[in-house]
């Protein structure tokens, strides 16, 4: 996967938070390159550790709270060994962020446009005047109708899917290379939601930034995304191109919440159930398959006992062994397609 | 005869302004609804945010202020509260909501959420009561150690079935589900679905099912109707809806939907983005010069549209060439 | 927004008029009447039955309020029974005096809160914050007039300080003598009512930075690469002075309220003061009068926080 045009690189990046006066992994050695021109879609359920890294990238958590090791190579700057002065040469103007709940992630008493042309003043010498014209500029490119009077509304004034726009707005307002969006559209109706994912793909295209898509939307990541890396209880535990693993899925994990989705062909039928539930942090396992739990029927020679990451195709990785000889219990007897 | 037929149900909230804060105008949350649920079906109604969906809901139930309209149960409207007080209604219609955890009282037992509903209106003994919660619990799959816990000490998902146990309680006729797994992961979503269909392959119970999500509807409905700003804009079974639709609302809603085949994903932009574009430009064919639905039509006995009757039939005749 | 603020006021004017009969109806229960045992001990029951009747308190009772309403608006609160003077002479002026008092308490409130709200909210769980919440907690477990006492008796006696007694000293003589001796009298009543005004500001203040600290829009200020003092000068101050804000409308009823206190334990010749000596006389004109003041000047403080924050909050501004 090293290759020239990674600009950014996630070597063993792990984050534990502090619990009761001890520290828990939310993510444990992550790797991870994103390239300019693609999305990498990171795809779990809630708890699995997607947000953490997000997170721990733009380097927003409380060093007294938590414990990060690693590397994440930034074009050729480490920002785990970052100081905050130095962050925020990174944060807004390199790296942007789209947060998840575009109420809560606006200031409430500003204008649109303070809001916007706040990450220009830190990144930027323009003047007042071009700073408007650049606010306008952006609140059209991200599709708001009438950009001169978004500009002077404040956030409440704005719909739901409006204010994910101006988020937008703002993380792409200095061109990063890279742009984090987390769960951009889940608090948005689909057809707002296909607006908003639509939008972000013009704006990679345009910017040729790297985008990295996180959500627990499959349909989303399935059309949306280049490259797909699964994490589960804080591991990436199957990785490839959006080809790869849609179709060809190899975890475990990666299958059984594919075939929990409601779809075409399972109109008439139960779904299927993943059995238990995601490990608390306290509770992970410190060695051993983390999913191995919830698929009791396989047995424990399958796993690995320090699962690691298999090549099953060029740039397709999938952790465990498990996967070689993996079944729901109804496949069981026949034969592995 | 329908379980419960509702009939040009509106619901219409005054806006105050001006200095005398009088009443200027209405915010028409549901303007002349109808449609029948039968018993022992699931009925989807899917509409996006602001659609009136839930505002529905919260009618059959009886929260909602009712502006006019009737519905209908065992012969009478319960929209007056005397009617449901005759027909013992809020014995036989019970609700399941979005958020399980601000629904359920964090400083109340689960054998006392789930009992709530039995003390209102069966008055059992301490015993039988107890029998009954733990029945419900083990219909939806949870421990009798639940019993004794609080409600922030279980997941969403068991939660959610602690919710759908409450609403079972009182063995009802119709529980309204106001998007019930949309706060849910994946594999809990599932759980909590299966669960919802067991228990009415078991007790026969009717669902009004309240959702955005056509992915979740078109699993869980045989018949489903799309509300837009307040009205419906179509009515069909599955196979007509997500097969033939008619109305462009409709096929926007459809359109959008991700699907989870990467292999047509270009197509499938390629057609949402056309089916955006016919939705700009082609307002008023499918609108009433207010912009609002016009009153739906019936083109086959199970489907009906809100299109002008010329249309309606138009669009009928197209969709059904392409069938043939 | 004139418009909000119009339909505000008039809202008001029902509230005064149930609130001057709420008034009127309490003082006529009180026991007693101005009369007995108050002139002379010895008093002629005829006599104190005569002057009821001269006073017209026999009267039904809204036949008695509608007197009382009509002289109001002449601004003829009565004669005071106990000072045989007009109550309004004898209510305006103490009433100065006590609205200096509030004033000067309440600027010095907000000087001490606001720094010290703010400081243990951005250094939370740090030393300074536990030293502010200690005091807090301390001092809103003391009652007020207990600290007006131990002040008085510190700061006035022992130290010798601080004057003990009423708003000004005889002996002043011009206008800079006269208005340092009152700033001199106001100091230790208004630093003490600052002392135990200052702690729910300071710890609703905190709590607000707090809440603001961890809020998504200072995530996503940060994620803009903001640093760090300028996030909390542009973002955290702003929203959290917000309620503060609000508050100080309420604050002024609160103020006024103490004032009760202060006044008595201070001999503060204030409306407290004047108010607590007029219950113990059963001066009905007086204690009717003062009532209404205190009343109608708690709605007026409650309209100036409805009024402040449609001003600060945009989500209230837009109607």
């Amino acid at each position: 996967m090293e290759t020239a045009s990674n600009f950014l690189n996630i070597k063993d990046v792990s984050t534990a938070f502090k619990i009761d006066g001890h520290y828990y992994d939310a993510i444990s050695h992550i790797n991870l390159q994103v390239q300019h021109d693609e999305i990498l879609a990171i795809v779990g359920e809630s708890g699995c550790g997607k947000s953490t890294l997000a997170t721990t990238i733009m380097g927003l958590h409380d060093p007294a709270e938590t414990k990060i090791s690693g590397e994440v190579d930034f074009e050729g700057t480490n920002l785990l060994k970052l100081d905050e002065q130095g962050y925020n040469q990174f944060r807004g103007a390199k790296i942007g962020m789209i947060f998840q709940d575009p109420l809560s992630a606006l200031n409430p008493l500003k204008r649109i446009e303070e809001q916007i042309s706040e990450v220009m003043d830190y990144h930027t010498d323009l003047s007042t005047e071009d700073k408007h014209k650049r606010v306008i500029e952006l609140l059209d490119q991200v599709g708001i109708v009438n950009p001169q009077r978004t500009a002077r509304q404040f956030p409440h004034e704005l719909s739901g899917g409006m204010r994910q726009r101006v988020i937008i707005a703002i993380a792409i307002a200095c061109k990063p290379d890279l742009i984090i969006a987390d769960e951009p559209t889940t608090a948005l109706d689909v057809t707002i939601q296909a607006q908003i994912l639509d939008v972000l793909r013009d704006i990679q295209k345009e910017n040729h930034a790297g985008i990295i898509l996180i959500t627990h939307d499959l349909g989303v990541v399935a059309e949306t995304a280049d490259r797909v890396a699964v994490m589960y209880a804080g591991q990436i535990v199957e990785q490839g191109s959006v080809e790869q693993v849609f179709n060809t899925p190899e975890h475990p994990y990666t299958r059984s919440l594919l075939r929990s989705m409601p779809q075409r062909d399972n109109e008439n039928d139960d779904l299927y159930v993943i059995q238990g539930n995601v490990p608390s942090l306290q509770k992970m396992p410190a060695t051993g398959d983390r999913f191995a739990p919830r698929i009791p029927w396989v047995p424990a020679e399958a796993h690995e006992a320090n699962p690691t990451m298999h090549e099953v195709a060029p740039g397709h990785e999938v952790r465990c062994t498990c996967y070689k000889t993996f079944q729901f219990p109804d496949e069981q007897g026949s034969v592995k397609a | 005869m329908s379980l419960i037929e509702i009939k040009d149900l509106k619901v219409h909230y005054p806006i105050r302004s001006g200095f005398w804060n009088r009443v200027t105008d209405s915010v028409r949350a549901v303007d002349g609804v109808s449609f029948n649920i039968e018993a022992g079906e699931t009925y989807g109604l899917v509409g996006e945010s602001g659609s009136g969906k839930s505002t529905t809901g919260k009618s059959v139930v009886g929260l909602e202020k009712v502006t006019s309209g009737a519905i209908m149960y065992k012969g009478r409207d319960i929209t007056k509260a005397e009617n449901r007080r005759k027909l013992d209604y809020n014995h036989d219609v019970q609700m399941i909501f979005q958020d399980s955890l601000s629904s359920l009282n964090p400083r109340k037992r689960i054998e006392d959420i789930i009992a709530e509903p039995l003390r209102n209106f069966e008055h059992l003994s301490k015993d039988d009561e107890k029998l009954r919660v733990l029945q419900l619990l083990d219909i939806v799959g949870l421990d009798a150690d639940a019993l004794y816990k609080y409600p922030h000490q279980f997941s969403g998902g068991q939660r959610q079935r602690i919710g759908v146990a409450r609403a079972v309680a009182t063995n009802p006729k119709l529980i309204i589900a106001d998007e019930p797994v949309s706060a849910l992961d994946l594999s809990v979503q599932a759980q909590v679905l299966n669960f919802m269909k067991k228990i009415q392959r078991e007790f026969g119970i009717s669902y009004l099912f309240i959702s955005h999500d056509l992915g979740v509807v078109r699993h869980m409905c045989n018949n489903i109707a799309i509300m837009n700003r307040g009205r419906l804009v179509e009515i069909g079974t599955r196979d007509d809806i997500y097969n033939h639709p008619l109305h462009i609302y409709t096929k926007r809603l459809l359109a959008a939907i991700p699907e989870t085949n990467v292999n047509s994903r270009e197509a499938h932009r390629a057609s949402r983005l056309a089916v955006e574009e016919v939705y700009r430009e082609q307002q008023s064919k499918y609108y009433d010069e207010q912009g609002e639905a016009y009153p739906l039509v019936q083109v086959t006995p199970t489907h009906a549209v809100a299109l002008p009757e010329n249309v309606a039939q138009q669009l009928a005749r197209q969709e059904g060439e392409v069938q043939a | 927004m004139w418009k909000t603020i119009l339909r505000r006021f008039l809202i008001m004017i029902p509230e005064v008029i149930i609130l001057s009969i709420l008034v009127f109806l309490l003082a006529k229960a009180m026991p007693g009447d101005p009369f007995t045992g108050s002139i002379n001990p010895k008093a002629d029951p005829a006599q104190i039955h005569h002057l009821m009747k001269i006073n017209g308190l026999y009267d039904p009772w809204y036949q008695q309020y509608w007197n009382w309403v009509v002289h109001l608006f002449h601004g003829n609160l009565g004669n005071s029974y106990q000072y045989q003077e007009p109550v309004t002479r004898l209510i305006g002026g103490r009433a100065a005096n006590t609205l200096w008092l509030a004033l000067f308490t309440m600027i010095l409130t907000y000087v001490f809160a606001l720094p010290m709200g703010v400081y243990a909210g951005r250094h939370e769980g740090k030393l300074p914050d536990t030293i502010i919440r200690v005091y807090t907690y301390v001092t809103y477990c003391i009652p007020f007039f207990v600290i007006l006492v131990i002040g008085i008796w510190i700061f006035g006696y022992v130290l010798g300080w601080f004057p003990t007694t009423g708003s000004i000293s005889s002996d002043a003589n011009g206008w800079i003598q006269t208005l340092g001796s009152r700033f001199y009298h106001i100091l230790l009543p208004g630093l003490l009512g600052a002392l135990f005004g200052t702690v729910n500001i300071v710890q609703y203040l905190r709590s607000e930075v707090i809440d603001a600290k961890h809020s998504d829009y200072v995530r996503t200020a940060r994620s803009k690469g903001v640093p760090s003092k300028d996030i909390y000068r542009h973002h955290i101050f702003r929203n959290s002075l917000l309620p503060i804000a609000a508050f100080a409308g309420y604050s002024i009823t609160g103020l006024l309220n103490g004032s009760i206190f202060t006044e008595t334990v201070f001999s503060y010749p204030g409306m407290g003061l004047l108010f607590v000596n007029s219950i113990s006389y059963r001066d009905y004109t007086v204690i009717t009068a003062l009532v209404l003041i205190y009343g109608i000047l708690n709605l007026i403080g409650t309209l100036l926080s409805d009024i402040i924050l449609s001003i600060v909050d945009p989500r209230i501004r837009i109607q």
